[in-house]
């Protein structure tokens, strides 16, 4: 048995045991997609994701602030009136694109709000998957280092 | 087993608004420690919320998300219902935490 | 050469629209920074030091197998409600004058067995460091809302007090700084952070309300004997010993200042 087999049945092992201890959903277990999360551009995390170039939407409503003070924690933040089942979250500028993706099962409010680390300043790309089809609103957030102490 | 997470659940009008804070050093790999050498990407990958057993919300991440990882979301709900949040991260390591949402 | 009268105006009214913009994008950026620093504010992670600070308050530690409740940070043992809200304070037992870390070290040596050098020998994040960090997020969550209550009623105080001035005003190190350098002028500014005037209430309960805080840029929660070790470590001067007379006198100069301020404490910074 070669070693990238053994490797990924070890993976697979591991999340099987989360699934069945019901820790982690089976449907979601198999799914943190090495491909989207290594994309080094947006056509690459575009093409993991199975869409062309999604389509810009009104009804994406973004909560970023302009200027970040430190681009450890850049606060973001998006809701929508779409029927979001997921959204993925793309810095364009970031050594690795795609940030974090996040699955709306029924009962799921269209919301989320977390916090990124961003490189340098750069546009981020928020994107909603709903009823099958990918919409995108897009905001360029700058990141700025600030002084010393404070 | 990792630090507990800090969690606020409160329900308003069939709404429930779930607050959690992780406490995980989300190492990109790109970092070099003060010695030079550099440090190996080590972060959380999955989370998954689930309301009475059932999933309400489940999330993905890469490492360029914020070290001590904060995430809001929102479901339809009701006081009382019992959370389990659940996260995996790169080396395997698993935290569970549970709550009663208020 | 003559200067023509209208392209002088014209050149007038050009910088003044320059200044003008400049100005108005100060403006937009200093509320820009505000907008962020407000999105951040909730979920601080703070929390997670605070809540690993309580359980290490309980667990019992240290050859003497003893936990801190009956530590005595100045209003009773084990009153840790409002009791950061009146540190640095005169205790009778020790006989001086102790800001928090120095007190919590009393109580570990004194009610744990673990000796105070080691928590000030041990580097900063790491082992007793890492635990007086969690400890102290604890502490000070508890006086968040109370007023800055420091008395200089016993004569130790007001000499600390004093000390603190001078030390605040004591121009060292190559650049021929001191605290004074950056922080006794109302106004100033390096890059986008603005630097309180602490000689002024105002000034004095931003810096002294605001830290301990968990800093964004390091992901760490730095304690108030860690943020003046950095202040320190800027001006280029050396590292002050942790939880010395010189630090102690320092935070007393910067609470009284702040007296009757609001504590915002633990804060969360850039």
């Amino acid at each position: 048995m070669n070693q990238q087999r053994r490797n990924l049945l070890k993976s697979t092992a591991i999340f099987g045991l989360m699934a069945s201890a019901g820790l982690i959903s089976s449907a979601q277990a198999q799914e943190w997609s090495k491909a989207a999360f290594e994309g080094k551009s947006l056509d690459d995390v575009f093409k993991a994701l199975n869409t062309s170039t999604p389509e810009k939407s009104g009804a994406i409503s973004l909560n970023v602030p302009d200027i970040a003070e430190n681009g450890a924690v850049v606060p973001i933040g998006l809701s929508t009136t779409l029927k979001a089942e997921q959204i993925a979250i793309l810095v364009e500028k970031n050594p690795n694109t795609l940030v974090g993706q996040f699955y709306f099962p029924a009962g799921a409010e269209p919301f989320i709000a977390t916090r990124i680390k961003m490189a340098q300043t750069s546009p981020v790309y928020f994107l909603v998957k709903a009823e099958g089809k990918w919409y995108m609103a897009a905001k360029e957030i700058k990141v700025t280092l600030g002084g010393c102490g404070g | 087993m990792p630090d507990p997470m800090r969690i606020r659940a409160t329900e308003k009008d069939g709404i429930v608004d779930v607050k959690i804070l992780m406490r995980h050093d989300m190492e990109t790999g790109q970092r070099k420690d003060a010695a030079g050498k550099t440090v190996p990407a080590w972060f959380i990958q999955n989370l998954n919320v689930k309301a009475q057993g059932k999933d309400v919300f489940n999330a993905h991440f890469g490492s360029a998300i914020s070290k001590d990882p904060f995430l809001n979301f929102k479901y339809k709900g009701s006081k009382g219902d019992k959370l389990t949040v659940s996260w995996l991260d790169t080396k395997g390591e698993k935290r569970v935490d549970e709550l009663l949402v208020s | 050469m003559k200067l023509r009268p209208i392209h002088f105006q014209r050149y007038l009214t050009c910088v003044a629209l320059v200044f003008f913009t400049l100005n108005t994008q100060a403006q937009s950026t200093a509320d820009e920074i505000a907008k962020y620093r407000e999105m951040i504010a909730d979920g601080n992670p703070s929390e997670l030091y605070e809540m690993a600070g309580e359980e290490l308050w309980k667990k019992p530690a240290g050859p003497k197998n003893a936990t801190l409740e009956k530590c005595d940070l100045g209003m009773g043992p084990g009153i840790v409600d409002g009791a950061a809200a009146r540190l640095p304070k005169y205790f009778k037992d020790t006989n001086r004058v102790q800001d928090l870390e120095s007190r919590l070290m009393t109580c570990m040596e004194t009610l744990q067995g673990i000796s105070a050098q080691s928590v000030i020998d041990a580097k900063f994040g790491v082992g007793p460091k890492k635990d007086m960090d969690a400890i102290v997020a604890y502490v000070v969550t508890h006086s968040k809302g109370s007023k800055v209550n420091v008395s200089v009623k016993h004569p130790k105080e007001k000499m600390m007090y004093e000390m603190g001035k001078r030390a605040f005003n004591f121009q060292g190190g190559p650049y021929d700084f001191s605290c004074a350098s950056c922080h006794s002028i109302p106004g100033r500014r390096i890059r986008l952070q603005d630097l309180p005037d602490i000689t002024t209430p105002e000034g004095a309960i931003s810096g002294w309300g605001y830290w301990p805080a968990y800093r964004v840029s390091s992901g760490q929660f730095w304690t108030m004997q860690q943020r003046i070790n950095d202040c320190l470590r800027q001006q280029r001067l050396p590292f002050p010993i942790y939880g010395s007379d010189f630090t102690i006198a320092l935070s007393m100069y910067m609470a009284q200042n702040a007296n009757g301020g609001i504590i915002q404490t633990p804060g969360l910074k850039r």
